[in-house]
This record gives C-alpha cells, sequence and structure tokens, in this order.
C-alpha cells in the first residue's frame, strides 16, 4: 500500500490514454454484466425457490393434457403432501401484443405457491366468485386494473359456446417480493372448474399437475413412483423438478449460451489488444523512470509488481465501474417495460465472475510489459533518453 | 467557450451518424466522390493528399497501435452482423413458406395451428366455398391437417425439444408442390409410417430412415426425408387419419386450400363470412407465415443493434486512444507543416482519412469473418406453433453494407477529436517539445 501513490501517479501520467481506456473497460464490462444476468437467468440455475415442488405434465407433448382423475392417485401417493392442477388457457386482453399468461387453476393453487403474497380475504372472494380471478402487481399496475374490475379475456384455443369472450372479475392482486422473480407477477389465474365447465372442446382435462413433496430428498423417487401410475396407457407423465420443467423450455429457444460466449469472446478478445497496447505505450513511455526506480534500489520484482499491479488497478476500475452501471440499468429497464422485459439485477455470482475476470486480464495485458520493465538494464535505459 | 464548442461539436456528431446509419449507398457514393473531387482538384485537397500519404506511409511503423483500431472495430461489425444475420435468417425462413395462391383457414380467433380447432363437419362446408380452385376432376383442393406437437430429444444434447408432425392427406402434396421426397419414399397411407424434413432430420435424434420411434405408445417407421425450403423442413408428417386415432383427435386444427385465380381470395373471405355456421379466420399462407416470424425477429434485431452499440461505444474510446497517441507520436511533425504553411484543415482531413482507413479494414475483416462462420449456420428456436423451427443464418448483402457503415461511423467518431486536436496544436509549443 506505501506504494499506491506512485502507482495512482503513474497511471495518471496520461490522463486522455487513461480515461479512454478506462471507457473502453467500461463498456465492456456493462456488456458483460448484462449478457451474463442474462444468461444466469435463461438458465435458472440460481433459484432455489421451488426446489420442493415437481411439475407433472404429459410425457407425449407440452400440449397434451392430462386426465383430472389422476390427481386422487397422485395424492395417495407417500411423499406427496399437497397437488394443485393448471391448464393453459392463453387468452388476449383487447390485443395480441398485450400478451401475458393466463391459466386455469384449483382452488388449492396458491396454497403451492406461497411466495405469491395476497390479502387472506381477496383469497376469500376469489374463491367464492366462480369467474373470479387472481392477477399479479405488475400486471394489474400494467394496465391500471383494481379489485372488482371486469377483465374481457378473448379465448384463441377455447370457446365458450361458440364465443371467444370469458368476462373475469378481478378479485385479488398477488405480489413476489422476490425481486429476481417479480417477472412472475405477469400473470393471470382463474377457477380450472369454470374453465372445465364453460369451454367448448376439453372436459376433466387439466395441463399439467403441481406437487409439493414431504421431504426434497425424496423427489427421484417421488417422480419415479407418479409417472408409473401412468406407465403404459395414453396419457403417460413425465415428472421433473421445477426448475427442470422451466430449464428445458428455455432451452428450446436459441442457444442463448453459445451466443453470450462467442460475443463476450468477441468484446473481450479486443479489449485484451486495447488495454495491452494501451500499457505497452505506457510502459515504453516511462523506460528512463524505471531505469531510475532501479537505480536508487528497486528490485526487479519490484517492478513487475508495480506495473502489473498498474494494469490490474485499471482494468478493475473500469471494470467495476461498468458492472455498477450495469446494475443500476438493468431494473430500470425492466420497470420501463412494465414488467414485460424482466432483467435480473447484476447478481452475485456475475459479479465474482466479473472481478475475476478483470484480474486475469489486468496480468493478461500487464505481464509483458511488467517482464519487460523487470528486465531493463539500467545504462541502456538511460542512455537511450 | 471552448467547452461550447466542443459540445457544439458533439451535438452535429450525433446527427451525423444519425444520418449516416439511414442513408441508402447510392448517397454514400455521392459523398465519396465529392470527397475524391475535393481532394484531386483542389489546392487544399491536394495538401490533404500529400499529409495522408506520409500519416499512411507510417502506419507500418505504428502497426500495434493501428491493429488495435482494425481488430475492435472487426469485432464490432463481427457481432453485429451476426446478431442481425440471426434475425434474417428466421424471418426469411419463414418467408419463404406458403404463397400468394394458398389460403390457411383456422378457428376465428387462434393466432396459431396450435391453438386452432376446426370441426370435421365443418371441411365439406368449406369445401363448398366460392374462390376455392378445383381440380381436373371437379373437386375442391382442399387439405385438412392435423397439427400435434411431440416430443423428440435432440441431436445436440439429447433434452426433449418440441417438435411438428404434421397429419395430412394426399390433398397436402398437391397445395405443396415444392414438398420433395430426397431420400426414402412416402409414407403409406392408413399405415403407422411418418417423413421427417431434412431440417428435423438433423435437428432430432432417431429419424434416420429405416428407423422406429415411440409415439404415445405406438411404434413409427420413418420412411422418408423430405425437403420444403422452407419452415416445413423441420416438420414430420404423417397420415392424418392414422395421427387422429393414436393421439385421439376428432377435429382437424388448420384446412389449407388452393385459391381460384386472382379474386379467390376476396371470393373466399366474403363467401366465409356470410356463413354463419362457418366462424373462420382466412389468410393467404404467406402472410399467415411472414406473421409467425415477426415477434422473434425484431427482438433478435433490437437485442443485436443494443450489443453492437455498446461494443461500438467501446470501439470509439479505443480508436479515440490510439489516434490521441499517434497525434501525441507526430506532434512535432504535425507542428512542422503547420510552420511551412500547411494550413489547419488538411491536417484534420488527413487525421480523419487515416482513421477511417483504419475503420474500413476492421469492417471488411469483420464482414468477411462474420460471412464466412455465420453464412448458412444451422440453428433451431421455437416458433409460434410451440415447436422447433429450424433456420439458417443469412448474411445478406445489406446486412454487410450495413456492418461497413457501422465501422466508419466509429472510425468518423474515433478520429474527428484526435483530428481537431493535431489541428489546434499551438506551432511554437509542439515544436519546442523537440
Amino acid at each position: 500500500m506505501k506504494y499506491l501513490h506512485l502507482i495512482w501517479a503513474a497511471l495518471f501520467r496520461s490522463k486522455t490514454r487513461t480515461l479512454l481506456t478506462l471507457l473502453s473497460v467500461v463498456a465492456a464490462f456493462l456488456l458483460f454484466g448484462m449478457l451474463d444476468s442474462v444468461r444466469v437467468a435463461f438458465n435458472s440455475g440460481g433459484s432455489v425457490a421451488g426446489a420442493d415442488r415437481l411439475v407433472v405434465a404429459s410425457r407425449l407433448s407440452i400440449t397434451q393434457m392430462l386426465p383430472y382423475n389422476l390427481l386422487t392417485r397422485i395424492e395417495a401417493q407417500p411423499g406427496v403432501k399437497k397437488a394443485a392442477y393448471a391448464a393453459w388457457f392463453g387468452g388476449i386482453y383487447r390485443d395480441p401484443k398485450n400478451f401475458f399468461p393466463n391459466f386455469s387453476v384449483s382452488p388449492n393453487y396458491l396454497d403451492l405457491f406461497p411466495e405469491y403474497k395476497v390479502p387472506p380475504e381477496q383469497v376469500k372472494a376469489w374463491l367464492n366468485d366462480r369467474q373470479g380471478a387472481i392477477v399479479g402487481a405488475a400486471l394489474a399496475k400494467r394496465h391500471g386494473w383494481k379489485v372488482g374490475d371486469t377483465i374481457p379475456l378473448q379465448a384463441t384455443i377455447f370457446p365458450t359456446k361458440g364465443s371467444n369472450d370469458w368476462p373475469l372479475k378481478l378479485r385479488a392482486i398477488f405480489e413476489v417480493a422476490d425481486s429476481k422473480r417479480k417477472g412472475e407477477e405477469n400473470m393471470l389465474l382463474f377457477h380450472w372448474k369454470y374453465f372445465d365447465e364453460s369451454n367448448d372442446y376439453v372436459k376433466s382435462q387439466v395441463g399439467w399437475y403441481t406437487v409439493k413433496l414431504d421431504d426434497v430428498n425424496q423427489a427421484s423417487r417421488v417422480a419415479k413412483e407418479i409417472d408409473k401410475l401412468s406407465e403404459n396407457s395414453d396419457h403417460e407423465t413425465k415428472t421433473q423438478t421445477e426448475q427442470a420443467f422451466n430449464q428445458s423450455f428455455a432451452k428450446q429457444f436459441a442457444d442463448i449460451g453459445l451466443i453470450v460466449s462467442a460475443i463476450m469472446g468477441a468484446v473481450f478478445f479486443t479489449l485484451l489488444l486495447l488495454t495491452g497496447n494501451t500499457m505497452a505505450q505506457a510502459v515504453r513511455e516511462r523506460i528512463p523512470e524505471l531505469a531510475v526506480l532501479k537505480t536508487i534500489g528497486f528490485s526487479d520484482r519490484s517492478v513487475l509488481g508495480l506495473v502489473l499491479t498498474e494494469s490490474i488497478l485499471l482494468i478493475v476500475i473500469g471494470g467495476c465501474i461498468g458492472l455498477g452501471i450495469a446494475a443500476v440499468i438493468m431494473p430500470g429497464v425492466s420497470a420501463a417495460s412494465g414488467g414485460v422485459i424482466q432483467l435480473p439485477t447484476v447478481l452475485p455470482q456475475t459479479w465474482a465472475l466479473g472481478v475475476g475476470l478483470m484480474v486475469a486480464i489486468g496480468i493478461a495485458v500487464g505481464l509483458l510489459p511488467a517482464l519487460r520493465g523487470m528486465r531493463l538494464k539500467i545504462v541502456d535505459a538511460l542512455a537511450g533518453r | 467557450m471552448k467547452f461550447l464548442i466542443n459540445f457544439g461539436i458533439v451535438l452535429l456528431l450525433l446527427a451525423s451518424l444519425a444520418v449516416w446509419v439511414m442513408l441508402p449507398w447510392y448517397a454514400v457514393a455521392a459523398i465519396a466522390v465529392a470527397l475524391l473531387l475535393w481532394l484531386f482538384l483542389t489546392k487544399r485537397g491536394q495538401q490533404t493528399l500529400a499529409v495522408a500519404g506520409v500519416g499512411i506511409a507510417g502506419l507500418p511503423q505504428r502497426w500495434g497501435a493501428s491493429s488495435v483500431i482494425v481488430i475492435g472495430i472487426a469485432g464490432v461489425v463481427g457481432v453485429l452482423v451476426a446478431m442481425l444475420a440471426m434475425g434474417e435468417g428466421f424471418q426469411n425462413t419463414l418467408k419463404q413458406t406458403g404463397g400468394k395462391d394458398t389460403a390457411i383457414i383456422l378457428r376465428g380467433g387462434s393466432q396459431a395451428e396450435t391453438n386452432s380447432v376446426i370441426a370435421r363437419d365443418q371441411v365439406p362446408l368449406i369445401s363448398s366455398l366460392a374462390g376455392i380452385a378445383k381440380d381436373a376432376g371437379g373437386r375442391a383442393q382442399v387439405s385438412a391437417e392435423l397439427s400435434q406437437v411431440i416430443n423428440l430429444p435432440t441431436v445436440s444434447d439429447g433434452s426433449d425439444a418440441n417438435a411438428q408432425l404434421r397429419g395430412v392427406g394426399q390433398e397436402a402434396w398437391k397445395l405443396r408442390p415444392n414438398v420433395k421426397i430426397v431420400q426414402g419414399r412416402k409414407f403409406g397411407a392408413g399405415l403407422r409410417e411418418l417423413i421427417a424434413g431434412q431440417g428435423a432430420a438433423k435437428q432430432f435424434r432417431g429419424l434416420e430412415v429405416g428407423k422406429q420411434i415411440e409415439l404415445a405408445n405406438q411404434q413409427w417407421t420413418v420412411v422418408g426425408v423430405f425437403a420444403a425450403g422452407d419452415s416445413h423442413d423441420s416438420e414430420l408428417w404423417a397420415d392424418g387419419e392414422v395421427l387422429a386415432s393414436t393421439y385421439q383427435r376428432s377435429s382437424f386444427q388448420s384446412v389449407t386450400v388452393k385459391l381460384a385465380g386472382k379474386d379467390g381470395f376476396k371470393q373466399l373471405k366474403s363467401a366465409m363470412a356470410g356463413d354463419p355456421r362457418l366462424k373462420l379466420d382466412v389468410q393467404t399462407t404467406s402472410d399467415y407465415y411472414a406473421k409467425q416470424s415477426e415477434g422473434l425477429t425484431k427482438l433478435i434485431k433490437i437485442l443485436g443493434t443494443v450489443i453492437g452499440t455498446i461494443m461500438a461505444i467501446g470501439a470509439v474510446f479505443g480508436a479515440l486512444n490510439t489516434m490521441y497517441a499517434a497525434v501525441a507520436g507526430r506532434a512535432r511533425e504535425i507542428a512542422t507543416l503547420r510552420a511551412l504553411g500547411f494550413r489547419g484543415l488538411p491536417v484534420v482531413v488527413a487525421v480523419m482519412l487515416e482513421t477511417m482507413l483504419l475503420a474500413l479494414l476492421g469492417g471488411l475483416l469483420g464482414a468477411a469473418v462474420a460471412w464466412l462462420i455465420f453464412n448458412g449456420y444451422q440453428v433451431s428456436t421455437l416458433g409460434n406453433n410451440f415447436s422447433q423451427v429450424v433456420f439458417q443464418f443469412k448474411v445478406s448483402p445489406e446486412l454487410l453494407w450495413t456492418g461497413l457503415k457501422w465501422a466508419l461511423g466509429i472510425g468518423l467518431v474515433g478520429g474527428l477529436f484526435p483530428a481537431l486536436r493535431a489541428a489546434r496544436l499551438p506551432v511554437t509549443t509542439a515544436l519546442r517539445a523537440a
């Protein structure tokens, strides 16, 4: 630390060069912060919530439905604490561009999702209204809905008595406290019973079951037992964790991991060149000074350390600023989009990976100039003036 | 005061960039010609050429710094073109599907085949509508089809992905003459056989001719591979009646018809609206498929532009850094030129030309890499029908041109301020620094 002043002075010897390099580093890590956060979100790897829940869906296809009478048999399985069901509805509110997920659910659905906070009296009102709906706070805010409003959903798949009109009464609004899962507030739920009785096409069919486990460590066994119930029937099931279910779906979009990696590879490669060039210039300019340092007693290792530290410091400062900007921007973008685009803020693992990259890049770009500085011959350097 | 001047320059620069990005190629060509005329025909222009010549001759001496600009800009252009090529490729695949001479009929309000249901008894009603072409035997050319989403393991990692299995009859082939068997044969009527689109065959496991796959507890044999040159390449086809019984489907999902002549679509649309038993939507197949691509294409292009913009900003700082260093290193040289009588303008333009040249090289390099790596690169994504659509990146000349314009734009910004600084250097100060 006693040399910090010396390093700092060296760093800002050329303010213009350092500032411009810093800004390039900021841009690179801003991009890294955003893209890596998206990658993490897509992999849903960081989420611990829902680890004790399983999703039972048709093995045949995401669009194939399951019989309602499977419910009692699932509930009877050892290890199953509770089961709920839901069916995709896919309705539209006024314009297809307004799209948000909407589906019908069992009366006890919210019991399996305690993270959805709803005032008890609103739950009661919802349970008492056959055509009642629950929406997330973000969705209600986006459309200016209040409890008591009528939401005229238009069916795209399931007409009722030949019509696509499914008017629903808003009875409850739920909130998700976890900021990383705010996106789930863009959702509408209504009664499966109403759906089953009123739609023209399917009867006693549900889209999937959600199962709450007694013991999370028994997940694999319970999953196999549930699937065994329907083996060799026309409604074979595939039971997996909520996380695995979500991930298998997200993975079917373009290979996000590959895209993100390719872009970051290009970005950091150019960053290496830029900062490497900067450090090389900086050291070249200061050869006489380094010679003087050696003359007055600095060891080769000290000079190596000084130059290397300078390089790492430059990258770390720029990198932290970039990640900081990303952390500030992304929630802002999410808020501005009314929750449609749900970008997570920069997660701790992204910060950790980012800092690791900063140090690695700092070392990579500083090493050659530092070695050159270390090997400097005093007489040659001074004579070079 | 100096701050205000610089601020004004920045604003002017931003406005110029906005205009530049939207310029069509002939406007750029006109600017280039005007610039060349000025360089060769005016005294100032000739001075500029002389100064630029010296600068360019010195590039090899500063290859390290120069390559930072070239490669930095190549990175920006490469990523930008690749991202836009993805969006373009997806859009292109879907736009090629269908045509103006056929129409697709779905249940009212359903938006996509997967959501649609058309009762069997509605099919004869549809067949009798005006506007539908008839074949040589006088029968309406109508193809009622099923669209079933199935789970199949992907080639890449074996995880399940959604594939589209289309149940068809003989009419489907007549309405889609572009669908050709390229390996094996067509499935037999009434048999549990299927054929795979060439895209699907590459995407999913177990679809080689002769192999069997299990669908809904039944063994199906792959008897052929077909090529369509559009999004049907991502599908599997099978006999509609066998598919219906296997998946217990009592309805169809879509009806595709051949339109009769130029006014066929209008006639069909009004005839359908006039029949209260048919609450159905109709649109040409080309319109239907083009609409399928809109959402995702827009998203990819916005994403590509945002990422490209951030990278461009980083590259600008890199270019500024390098050019400032170059100007500083040549301060004495520039001061000498000024002392000899060269005006500021030739110096400014010369530095600009040098930067733009490096930027152009970077743009060409980035575009070439993007074209070599990504043109034709095959990927897939979930489409509107909830199933995989296989498509190829499409690096078109327009995209390459866009990349070059971005490169030159970065060069413009990266070169302007160092150039102004070069012009403003007080002669005595620079000379004394020697």
